[in-house]
């Protein structure tokens, strides 16, 4: 007699338990016994890469992926190293993170915060990512960097500029390497008093979703100290196309400057039709009318054309940085000659902000001498380091938010070619823009513990 | 007033374009019966065709001699037009300034032959199937239009600048005895509403005024016995088709300096025309050009500060508000025909 006697029932019942077993995401499986979602087990690592590939940031996903990719290159010692010889830490040997080599896998987050929570998932659970990081997109950064915290890995955030991120919906787990709204406004408060006064009446045109509600918040606050005072502000719905309706009020409305909180697409139309309508030629006031945009991007100036000629914004870094202000934003140059040769253009913010982020995590985890997402986090915590492009930079522990300096752009009279757009006004010092930890428009949220999954 | 005034403006301005898409969503479902998803993907195309044409004029080759050092500090190779110097500096400069109102020569021919294609190649097939499936169909052709364009194009929206002499304002209220400054509005905009009253008389008058739209319009009304006359009107309804397209991508064209051309502006509009199709009457062709013009103004007046302050977030539902009132009380639409879609 046997003693393997299948019967129906026993079969129905293994395939199940089998069936379960095997559909377990992977942090919740084979890996347990190492105590963090995704362990590297054999000689590689994997990271995800979560950017927009279509919709209508496709083309900052891919410069983002773009950076990426040389990143990865440049720790596996390809290349001609970009940042990693100008970075003041120097636990990156060129041979991946902690002799590992590193791939990657890509997902779409399509800018929208359930398909990039989706897409995060997948990586994490089907490709065993191990760190998550891109984005172009508040709404798809807080999304994922809460999916990240639940999921027990790392969240190195892209281009997300809501004071929310590193605020209200801050995470153990997550990191913000890019400056936010905050800083943006104290960056540009004091230029703004230096080129067009104290006496200034401001109308405010904002998109109507997180980030454009905390940009006009930051905004605000910072041209009221100066001040200002604000006539009005208009939420405009983030699907709009056309703006002439929110714009022929501001014709007559008394204000004399016009702040469009718009990003993107929203930010082309916005500024496009304000032109049109000849505010840019118009006196108020004994002033000429002037328009600010906080948020700059080199790839929306590319929209806007000559449109945006004269405007001032702010920026988290600008490849021609270390040309124009000196050694201070060293890195800026080496990441530059890389990303030209490679690509045969400079990089956009997007791009170094990436680049950055994963140098950092891959640093992290040398000096923590783990992937276990809390050794990361700790490493992560408090960190000081220079030579990625942006000057002396803190990851503050409190919040995970880089404190670093914030670049003052206006849009160039005569630009010599595309990537050419912004001339830079000025470079406020961090100390400038750090606020405490308990400031008011970063209140409500808690970082609460690392969570290593598993 | 004054602000009145100019909502008014921006709300004609606005119908122009829903009135163009309108009036060719409404020519194709008066002729073929087809329920056309894919026409805001043609009047992006237009916007593209004028894109294309600029793109064209800078097509150029690199300098002999280097002017200067590039931003990795190699030899930086000045870009030398084509086009002016096969045409000269003023007459390519001028080229180049024009290239929007030019695209319309261009746009034309190439709109009517994306329209014979689309409507030879694919739409034909589904004249006799529910509009359920038409609508699947065109939507999905919409879709693969404007990923195609994103592939050649990128996502990021693209400048399309007007020509010199007709950019800027222009102040509106001098002209009807206001104060200086009081009503200025762009003079592209006053174009566009201008080139809009145009092509919209002018699909009308061909309708009306010629033998081909004569026969059209007897086949839109009873196609059966146009055709026992011996009439071949599925021809005449294709040649419709692509006269549609043309519609739709010239309206695109004149619009590329409006909003910066991108791949999605397409499926922006075919929401909002098809209530203005719906709101017109199905199959109406002064009902869609009257309920585009409608929707466009009562559009902008709900985006006033003053009317938001009563009753916020209007601005983003006016149009189904609108639409819902209408069709409530006039369920066939303002100027719907009995039977039309209501079988």
């Amino acid at each position: 007699m046997s003693i393997f006697n299948p019967t129906r029932r026993g079969l129905i019942q293994t395939g199940v338990v089998a069936g379960a077993g095997l559909a377990l995401p992977t942090y919740l499986r084979a890996d347990a016994h190492s105590g963090f979602t995704n362990a590297p087990t054999g000689d590689t690592v994997t990271l995800g890469f979560n950017v927009p590939q279509t919709g209508p940031y496709a083309d900052e996903g891919a410069d983002e992926l773009r950076a990426f990719q040389l990143a990865v290159e440049h720790l596996n010692g390809e290349g001609d190293g970009g940042m990693l010889q100008t970075f003041s830490s120097k636990a990156l040997e060129g041979n991946g993170i902690m002799g590992k080599k590193v791939q990657y896998v890509s997902g779409d987050t399509q800018t929208k915060s359930d398909a990039a929570r989706a897409s995060a998932k997948s990586m994490i659970e089907k490709d065993g990512a191990i760190m998550i990081s891109g984005g172009s997109s508040s709404g798809v950064a807080v999304a994922v960097q809460g999916l990240c915290q639940e999921a027990g890995v790392i969240f190195m955030a892209g281009l997300t500029h809501s004071n929310d991120t590193t605020g209200k919906d801050k995470k153990a787990n997550g990191f913000r390497h890019f400056f936010n709204a905050y800083m943006s406004a104290a960056a540009l408060a004091p230029v703004l008093k230096q080129l067009y006064g104290e006496d200034r009446a401001a109308y405010h045109l904002t998109a109507d979703y997180t980030w454009g509600w905390t940009q006009q918040e930051s905004i605000q606050a910072a041209t009221e100290a100066l001040g200002w005072s604000t006539v009005n502000d208009v939420r405009t719905p983030l699907a709009a196309t056309d703006f002439s309706s929110y714009i022929a009020p501001v014709l007559n409305s008394g204000a004399d400057v016009l702040i469009l909180n718009h990003y993107g697409g929203n930010m082309v139309n916005s500024l496009t039709n304000a032109v049109q309508f000849g505010l840019r030629d118009k006196q108020v006031n004994g002033k000429n009318f002037e328009i600010v945009v906080p948020l700059y991007s080199e790839l929306m100036a590319r929209g806007a054309g000559e449109n945006i000629t004269g405007i001032v914004g702010s920026q988290n870094w600008d490849w021609k940085l270390e040309n124009e202000k000196g050694a201070r934003y060293a890195g800026t140059n080496a990441f530059v000659q890389s990303f030209g040769e490679k690509y045969g253009f400079p990089p956009s913010q997007a791009a170094q902000t990436c680049y950055a982020q994963t140098l950092l995590y891959a640093d992290a985890v040398a000096r923590g001498g783990s992937f276990n997402p809390c050794a990361v986090g700790e490493a992560l915590a408090g960190f000081e380091f220079d030579g990625l492009g942006n000057g002396p930079t803190l990851y503050r522990a409190d919040d995970h938010q880089c404190f670093k300096d914030v670049v003052v752009v206006r849009g160039k009279e005569n630009p010599e070619n595309e990537y050419d757009l912004v001339e830079i006004v000025e470079v406020t010092p961090a100390e400038q823009v750090t606020y405490p930890t308990d400031h008011p428009m970063f209140a409500g949220g808690d970082l609460g513990e690392c969570n290593p999954g598993a | 007033m004054d602000a009145i005034l100019l909502q008014l403006l921006n709300g004609l301005d606005k119908g122009s374009a829903y009135a163009l898409i309108a009036l060719g969503l409404t020519l194709i479902f008066g002729t073929l019966g087809v329920v056309n998803f894919a026409h805001g993907a043609i009047f992006m195309i237009g916007s593209f065709c004028a894109v294309t044409l600029s793109k064209i004029f800078a097509l150029s080759h690199k300098a002999a001699e280097p002017s200067g050092k590039d931003f990795l500090g190699n030899p930086k190779y000045d870009d030398v037009l084509y086009i002016t110097e096969w045409f000269g500096e003023d007459i390519g400069n001028w080229m180049i300034d024009w290239s929007v109102p030019l695209a319309i020569l261009f746009a034309i021919p190439i709109m009517l032959l994306i329209g014979y294609i689309m409507e030879r190649g694919l739409i034909k097939h589904f004249y006799k199937r529910p509009h359920a499936d038409q609508i699947l169909v065109t939507f999905g052709l919409a879709i693969v239009l404007q990923e195609v364009i994103k592939y050649f194009y990128g996502a990021n929206p693209i400048p399309t600048a007007s020509p010199e002499a007709l950019r800027g304002s222009f102040d509106f209220g001098v002209l009807i005895g206001f104060e200086p400054n009081a009503i200025i509005y762009p003079v592209w905009r006053l174009v566009y509403f201008a080139f809009s009253a145009l092509i919209i008389g002018a699909v009308f008058a061909f309708l009306q005024f010629t033998t081909f739209g004569m026969v059209v319009r007897a086949g839109m009304a009873d196609r059966e016995t146009v055709g026992l006359l011996g009439i071949n009107i599925d021809k005449r309804f294709t040649i419709m088709f692509g006269i549609a397209a043309a519609v739709a991508g010239l309206a695109g064209v004149m619009y590329a300096p409006i909003n910066s051309p991108n791949y999605h502006m397409g499926m922006d509009f075919l929401v909002l025309s098809f209530v203005v199709v719906v709101v017109g009457g199905m199959g109406s062709l002064p009902g869609a050009v009257l309920a585009g013009f409608l929707l466009g103004i009562v559009e902008s007046f709900a985006s006033m500060n003053e009317i938001k302050a009563i009753i916020p977030g209007i601005d983003q539902i006016i149009i189904y508000v609108v639409a819902i009132v209408i069709l409530l009380t006039r369920p066939r639409g303002l100027m719907g025909r009995k039977g039309v879609m209501e079988e």
